[in-house]
């Protein structure tokens, strides 16, 4: 192989003049973490507030949250991104639109919020399917003692099924990490981004990418152990074999 | 509040689940203050659906129930601040797996009926005493045995003050060796005046404790009979087959 | 806004759209879920009975892929993949890789992840007895697997494969991020030499929402079947 390996090009000015490769990258990383919180964030709330419609009797609510789901799981994630960066402001009164544009942060905002939706369906799916999962009588009790439907699912149902679903949603938030890479088409200067900025300033191809892999595969551990810290802080005595 | 009134009066009756399949059919059936109510019959024979009318967990199209008074269908009937009036006691206990026993208790008690944490708190202490499960506070349900858990569900139910039980097969579930000890909790109950609706097969506890004995059948009330005639002329055939069969073992 | 939607637009890039981009989107989807699904095949068996150190290897792999973005492993495999070939023929400078082939061997090897952890599900799942009971007849282990255990697995996690192959459908969008010319791509350029990005990304959300719901309440339908079967 004619490649021509250099590992202490990360400490090599980068010539961006900002600083280092290392300083590109960690800017990307942080970058990678704050779209992923925001993002995460609104797709637990939304997921939630979708997975609760989903679970209830009524069949307008099950259409709903369907449609809601079925959208935004049958489109790919770059489209959506491609619609609410590019196509949103178009659609919106010319105000708006142009506010839209010329928002300081435009791609930063228009990631979390759009890859926040996008995960927000599976949050649902997964919600939902945690809430059908507790026995039936569960909220015939918290009706039975006086509760309105939603004190029954907020003191009765939902901690119940948030435990349940913790595992995937382990998973769910590293697809959140994972996927906010898909951010750098629409401009946003992630950690994909910079490791590929990286590459095309210093012509380092693979320690580039390696700098990157290893940093994705630390998210995973880290993601992986903070989820298990909570499901061990809210594991229940003598619940369940796990 | 009238004393003389019937806590629970169910009047006519009758549910489908859909056009095609009748769960009750045209069931009266009043409970007064202080009485002791047992309901059997076959299974399938709708009296679990029945005891779950009284507390409208189960919606029903035609006749009235009201208890203490009040009709569930009449208009502007606060349905939560009903059912909290109601205790009711479960097949399969429903215990909130992620509360403590104390919390279990606590729970309704704030957030339904307002109390504050102190005042719950008390009500909550005084209840797992009476059933016994003191020591048993700081745990959780998964935690408990079975009739340890139904025990705890009684306390939960009383703990909202109700003016009347409902209690659905509560010993079912259970392992042969817990079931007295759930039929104490319940026979002392009987014997301090609680008004009480019970789905069982515990004829024991029928002879022991009711006033009277409702036997169930197809979705009909087929007998409604004081206790002592059930038990000791009962004339309707069906009644008859039902019970030799479940005293013969 | 609306008013100046061009329909008129979409109409003429419609043959581009699909006798170039969509073609290449379904082609890779296809031979990508083909290949993902005999080398997954491969990594399941080798987890599971392969010996520990196989196993191991196939482990780390499963997890190592899974736990990268897809975007990141197209690009690594974009610029390995011809000092890869160089090294394997010996050729003197990086060899030239065309970008379809690229995006096929990352799908084939991404998804292969995927399609390891069904088919590894399926074959505990339905081993369990059946080993046995193929065993007991006189199989060897490798025909019990070939002739009685594969055949129920595929059958059995079709749907689950098939979702994972409607995933892997909209994943190719990401080869945009080497310009190749897939569905997605196909409407970019369009989008960007007419000025109608909305038209065309809207069009493209369509196709893709069509495809992709109209495929899985089939696969939904193909479930309940497979249910009542077994």
């Amino acid at each position: 192989m004619n490649y021509h390996w250099n590992w202490g090009i990360y400490w090599e000015a980068s010539p961006e003049g900002t600083g280092s490769y290392a300083d590109m990258l960690w800017s990307g990383l942080l970058v990678t973490l704050e779209v992923s919180a925001i993002a995460w964030v609104i797709a637990l709330l939304i997921g939630a507030a979708m997975g609760v419609v989903r679970s209830l009797p009524s069949p307008w609510a099950k259409r709903i949250s369907g449609t809601y789901i079925e959208l935004l799981r049958n489109i790919p994630l770059l489209v959506q991104l491609f619609l609410w960066y590019f196509v949103m402001p178009e659609l919106v009164p010319d105000a708006w639109g142009d506010w839209l544009k010329q928002m300081p942060d435009a791609p930063f905002w228009n990631s979390a919020v759009g890859l926040g939706l996008f995960m927000s369906a599976r949050v649902a799916v997964q919600v939902s399917t945690g809430i059908a999962a507790l026995p039936r009588g569960q909220q015939a009790a918290g009706t039975a003692l006086g509760f309105t439907l939603p004190q029954t699912y907020w003191y009765v149902l939902l901690p119940m099924a948030f435990r349940v679903i913790l595992p995937p949603l382990t998973s769910e938030l590293i697809n959140t990490i994972k996927n906010s890479s898909v951010a750098l088409t629409i401009g946003l200067a992630e950690l994909t981004a910079r490791t590929r900025a990286m590459q095309e300033f210093s012509f380092q191809v693979f320690e580039a990418f390696t700098a990157a892999t290893v940093i994705y595969l630390l998210l995973n551990l880290a993601a992986t152990w903070a989820m298990r810290l909570l499901e061990r802080r809210l594991r229940l005595p003598g619940y369940g074999a796990g | 509040m009238n004393a003389s009134a019937p806590v629970i009066r169910m009047q006519h009756v009758s549910k489908w689940y859909n056009p095609h399949f009748q769960v009750l059919k045209d069931c009266s059936l009043d409970v007064t203050r202080g009485e002791v109510v047992v309901v059997c019959g076959p299974s399938g024979s709708g009296k679990s659906t029945l005891i779950k009318t009284v507390n409208a967990l189960e919606p029903f199209q035609q006749g009235t129930i009201s208890v203490d008074g009040i009709d569930l269908h009449g208009k502007g009937v606060n349905l939560p601040r009903l059912r909290a009036r109601v205790g009711m006691v479960f097949q399969h206990f429903e215990l909130f797996p992620h509360l403590s026993v104390l919390d279990n208790l606590d729970i309704a008690q704030r957030k339904v009926l307002g109390r504050e944490r102190e005042e719950a708190r008390a009500r909550s202490v005084a209840l797992l005493k009476r059933v016994d499960l003191s020591a048993h506070a700081e745990k959780f349900p998964g935690q408990l045995s079975g009739g340890q858990q139904q025990r705890v569900a009684i306390a939960r139910a009383l703990a909202m003050d109700p003016v009347v039980m409902l209690f659905d097969e509560p010993t079912s579930a259970l392992d042969p060796e817990m079931v007295s000890e759930v039929l104490d909790v319940m026979v002392q109950l009987a014997r301090e005046g609680m008004t009480m609706m019970v789905v069982t097969h515990e004829m024991g506890f029928a002879r022991k404790v009711a006033h009277r004995v409702v036997f169930m059948d197809q979705g009909e009330i087929v007998v409604d009979a004081p206790k002592e005639e059930f038990f000791g002329a009962v004339t309707n055939e069906r009644a008859r087959v039902f019970l030799s069969k479940i005293l013969a073992h | 806004m609306f008013s100046d939607f061009d329909f008129d637009a979409i109409l003429r890039a419609l043959p581009y759209l699909f006798r170039d981009g969509m073609s290449f989107t379904i082609t890779l989807t296809l031979l990508s879920a083909l290949g993902g699904l005999l080398l997954g095949t491969l990594i399941a068996l080798a987890r599971i009975g392969g010996g520990k150190l196989l196993a191991m290897v196939a482990a780390g792999y499963v997890n190592f892929m899974r736990a990268l973005p897809l975007v990141l492993v197209i690009f690594w495999f974009y610029f390995l993949v011809p000092y890869l070939g160089q090294w394997l023929t010996g050729a003197p400078r990086p060899i030239k890789v065309g970008g379809f082939s690229s995006a096929l061997l990352t799908f084939v090897m991404f998804e292969a992840a995927y399609f390891s952890e069904i088919m590894r599900g399926g074959i505990q799942s339905v081993a369990r007895g059946q080993s046995s009971a193929a065993l007991a007849l006189g199989m060897t282990g490798g025909q019990s697997m070939r002739y009685i255990i594969l055949p129920q697995v595929l059958r059995t996690m079709l749907p689950v494969l098939l979702t994972q192959t409607i995933v892997l459908f909209q994943d190719t969008s990401l080869v945009y991020v080497l310009s190749l010319t897939d569905f997605l791509g196909a409407a970019s350029k369009i989008a960007q030499r007419d000025g109608r990005l909305v038209e065309m990304y809207c069009f493209a959300a369509l196709v893709y929402f069509l495809i992709c719901f109209l495929a899985s309440q089939a696969v939904r339908r193909l479930q309940t079947r497979v249910a009542i079967i077994r």
